[in-house]
């Protein structure tokens, strides 16, 4: 883990995915708490999240999650595996691909109704 | 206080620095499924819309989702706020604001937890509250 290599960019990411994800979770806390105030306080909590700024928001809440998902993975590799110190460079790049993999069909789900189309998720629900 | 990145090579001592460094990674392992399935299922599965008032009041009807919920609540919190507490750890340098500074995410910890626990165990949805699921 240097300065300026890989090692010290995906420390960074981290800790800054890490943090972008706590103040969402805090800020989601609040939001279902309005449950407790009755459907149309909730509801018009929610339909916040339809805005199309909010959706990008999401989109890098999405980006973020999948990002330290996958690096915590790789992290533990180099902490229980005894190549993973060896590896952690590999492993970045494949952390890198697996978040852009599992990103864009995400990503395509959440902006798609802010262009208007329904990419079949808009039913009743579960 | 001691300095421990959280990070890194494992605190030996078998003190609240180990367990720390224990508990990021079990919980986190749990938190990859917990946390990805939530965000599939609310922003993927149906939008994010949809998940309202009605849908919540369908699906906590099953004690599974309660509990789902409050367990990526708990962990979420607490893995989200030991990572604070290092890098307030990390970066915060004179006692004073330190003190301050881990008070503080000691007590957010504590008011959220308690605040997302009971908004889950006191839900009960209002009647009549049936009616279409997603908001235009």
């Amino acid at each position: 883990m240097y300065k300026g290599q890989s090692g010290m960019w995906s420390w960074l990411l981290h800790r800054i995915t890490g943090l972008g994800i706590l103040l969402f979770l805090l800020i989601h806390i609040v939001d279902i708490s309005l449950l407790g105030f009755g459907p149309k306080i909730y509801n018009e909590g929610i339909a916040l999240f339809s805005l199309t700024i909010v959706r990008i928001l999401s989109l890098a809440l999405i980006g973020g999650l999948l990002y330290h998902s996958f690096n915590g993975v790789r992290i533990m590799l180099i902490d229980f595996w005894p190549k993973g110190a060896r590896y952690q460079g590999a492993m970045f790049i494949v952390v890198m691909i697996l978040t852009i993999v599992c990103f864009l069909p995400m990503a395509y789900f959440v902006i798609a109704p802010a262009f208007g189309i329904n990419p079949g998720n808009m039913a009743s629900g579960m | 206080m001691r300095v421990s990145a959280g990070y890194g090579s494992r605190p030996s001592g078998g003190g609240f620095e180990t367990f720390s460094w224990y508990f990021f990674r079990i919980s986190g392992v749990l938190l990859i499924f917990l946390a990805i399935f939530h965000l599939f299922l609310n922003h993927v599965a149906t939008d994010v819309s949809c998940t309202s008032y009605q849908l919540i009041s369908i699906r906590y009807e099953n004690p599974f989702w309660r509990l789902y919920d409050w367990l990526l609540l708990t962990l979420a919190l607490l893995h989200g706020m030991n990572g604070l507490r290092i890098v307030v750890d990390d970066y915060v340098r004179t006692w004073g604001w330190r003190l301050t500074l881990q008070s503080a995410v000691g007590i957010v910890t504590l008011v959220f937890f308690l605040l997302g626990t009971i908004t889950l165990i006191t839900f009960h949805p209002v009647v009549g509250a049936l009616g279409p699921n997603c908001i235009k």
